[in-house]
């Protein structure tokens, strides 16, 4: 880790910490509810997220479309629930509409769309193409003079994809420093190469690869535990101070379903649903006390 | 007679959309490492803060665009038909035809003149493709004229359009006191016995195969569609009207793009025949200019053949 801005205090850790438990349990409900939607990639990137909207971001939840606001794109545009669930939380719409996620007329379409959804700053949804938006929003609030940093969020297996490559080359030859590339590298891919069993899934990247990869292509690199909430304040700060001509990568290391002990590492969970039995357990593990009706309290 | 030669296209563009970011400061040109051939380097040179070179990244330079537009820029995309349309066409659909960001892509090299660079720089299938793509305004003018009308009214325009021009100087249709205006297409020749329907610098051509075709006794009427989405609907069914007998010609596969339009709308709105010229399910290759359009039959000379055997085919001659 370089850059050592001032350390977070605990209490606005622990502040953040409870952001992320709720945002999956937002994730969770949601997802048991209507039945549809990729739950391990959003689990992964809550902490981040987290991090992210209720500390980092300049924003204006209240003025989505404030110029100068810092811009995120979703590049892993898949894992929408887990930013429906943060936006909603931090004020943007109500947690109920979360509820209508992928329903017919909802705002909240199954890959973001910024044009139903106000706070969202870029449609996504077909993976490699997200970071070239964010590069092109880099290079907007520097032609305009703007101090608007730009954030983008990447799956490890999306960084297969060779235009995630072709925007990593042009961001550094622009010397983009307030643009912040975070990979969730959770580990897991749709289905990916076979380990030992047909059971077993490698990696989409090797240990240390994407790390290797992305300094090789001219960027500040930082490794952090993705779910470590203290360490993970800490590089998006260090991301955010005085650039030194270095677009930033952060490479953050997570685990796919996290906090959901069935879930947590199994490929299959990419997309799949909770049963009743599951769901239960889910508000157990992540500390949510449910209600007589068995709804978890909101 | 003949047309008059008039400037390339690609001149016209560099100087127009330069002369435009005089005014506007929004407006910014990305290249794909063409700008010599493209002459985005004339903007480049104007404006050498606004110009943004994306190196040979085409699916990064639209994201990029779709980047820019979506913080207030207008991006014109710069680089040949083939990088600008079919490589990237992924991000168009998600990045800018989706949110409906106000990008321009302006596809230079259109249709089969390449400057010797043969079949994969050819694309026959561009305007199918565009055309196909929901609210993509596609553009396809006839000369140098006409082009800068199109790019001025490009860049006033808020939302995506993609632009087809032509790599070497095309003959002259318009004169200066010429008016483009989107979405609406115009009689260049008025006649009686055959509509003959084109677009971009295909037009000037047919227009000189109607003088050929005014020598052997058909007076056909000529509509130019520099709009190929959205298409002039009344035009179309008016031209259809007058003669009953519609012959599309485009540089582009016959297949998707003019004469499918005009084969839409006419099955739709008047059941009339529609014979369709141009590019027959087959790709580009190697040759001279005149050549090409020989081989192809898009010369004056080869389009009023057709019409003649087409008319003769139908009992109308």
């Amino acid at each position: 880790m370089d850059g050592s801005p001032a350390a977070p205090d605990v209490g606005a850790i622990t502040a953040l910490e409870e952001v992320a438990r709720r945002i999956r349990v937002e994730i969770v409900r949601t997802i048991t509810a209507v039945r549809v939607g990729h739950l391990g990639g959003s689990l992964s990137e809550a902490d981040l997220l987290a991090a992210l909207y209720f500390r980092v971001m300049r924003i204006r939840p209240t003025e989505p479309d404030w110029p100068d606001r810092d811009r995120f794109v979703l590049s892993k545009g898949h894992a929408s629930v887990g930013l429906y669930a943060t936006l909603a939380l931090r004020g943007y719409f109500p947690v109920a509409e979360l509820l209508t996620f992928d329903q017919a007329g909802t705002r909240l379409q199954g890959h973001p769309d910024m044009n139903r959804l106000p706070g969202l700053d870029m449609s996504t949804g077909s993976l490699g193409l997200g970071i070239s938006a964010a590069v092109g929003m880099a290079l907007a609030a520097r032609l305009g003079g703007r101090g608007s940093r730009t954030f983008v969020l990447l799956g490890d297996g999306e960084c297969q994809e060779g235009s995630v490559w072709e925007a990593a080359f042009v961001a550094a030859r622009y010397g983009l420093d307030r643009l912040v590339a975070i990979v969730d590298q959770n580990g897991l891919q749709q289905y990916g190469w076979e380990g030992d069993s047909p059971d077993h899934r490698l990696p989409p990247a090797k240990p240390g690869e994407l790390v290797r990869k992305w300094a090789a292509f001219g960027w500040r690199v930082l490794e952090v535990d993705g779910h470590d909430m203290p360490r993970i304040v800490r590089a998006l700060e260090s991301a955010t101070a005085d650039g030194d001509g270095r677009p930033v990568a952060i490479i953050a290391n997570t685990v796919k379903g996290r906090g959901l002990s069935f879930a947590e590492g199994e490929y299959l969970w990419h997309v799949k649903i909770p049963t009743a039995e599951e769901y239960a357990t889910a508000l157990v593990e992540l500390g949510e006390p449910a209600t007589s009706d068995g709804e978890p309290a909101r | 007679m003949t047309l008059p030669m008039g400037r390339a296209m690609r001149e016209v563009f560099g100087e127009t959309v330069s002369a435009l970011a005089d005014d506007d400061q929004r407006i910014v040109m990305l290249d794909g490492d063409l700008g010599t051939s493209t002459r985005a380097e004339i903007f480049a040179r104007a404006h050498p803060e606004r110009f943004l070179e994306m190196g040979i990244a085409e699916q990064n330079m639209l994201g990029v665009a779709a980047g820019l537009a979506s913080a207030g820029m207008i991006p014109f995309v710069s680089t040949f038909v083939a990088f600008a349309v079919v490589r990237p066409l992924d991000q168009i659909r998600v990045l800018i035809a989706q949110p409906r960001m106000n990008v321009k892509i302006i596809g230079s090299y259109a249709g089969l003149f390449v400057g010797a660079a043969g079949k994969s720089h050819q694309v026959v299938d561009d305007v199918a493709i565009m055309r196909a793509m929901p609210g993509m305004v596609t553009v396809s003018p006839a000369d140098d004229v006409e082009t800068e009308q199109v790019l001025r009214w490009a860049a006033a325009y808020d939302g995506p359009v993609y632009v087809r021009l032509v790599r070497d100087a095309t003959q002259r249709l318009f004169d200066g006191g010429y008016a483009f205006e989107a979405g609406k297409a115009v009689i260049v020749r008025a006649g009686a016995d055959v509509t003959l329907i084109s677009t971009g610098a295909q037009t000037p051509r047919v227009v000189d195969a109607a003088d050929l075709l005014a020598g052997r006794g058909v007076d056909a009427h000529v509509l130019h569609v520099p709009t190929l989405k959205p298409l002039d609907v009344p035009a179309v069914v008016a031209a259809a009207e007058r003669t009953d007998f519609v012959v599309t010609v485009e540089e582009h596969t016959v297949i998707g793009g003019l004469g499918g339009a005009v084969a839409e709308t006419l099955g739709d709105q008047r059941p009339t025949i529609v014979k369709r010229l141009g590019i027959a399910d087959t790709f580009g290759q190697s040759a001279s200019n005149a050549d090409l359009l020989d081989l192809y039959g898009l010369s004056p000379e080869r389009v009023a053949e057709q019409v003649i055997a087409l008319l003769a085919d139908a009992g109308r001659r």
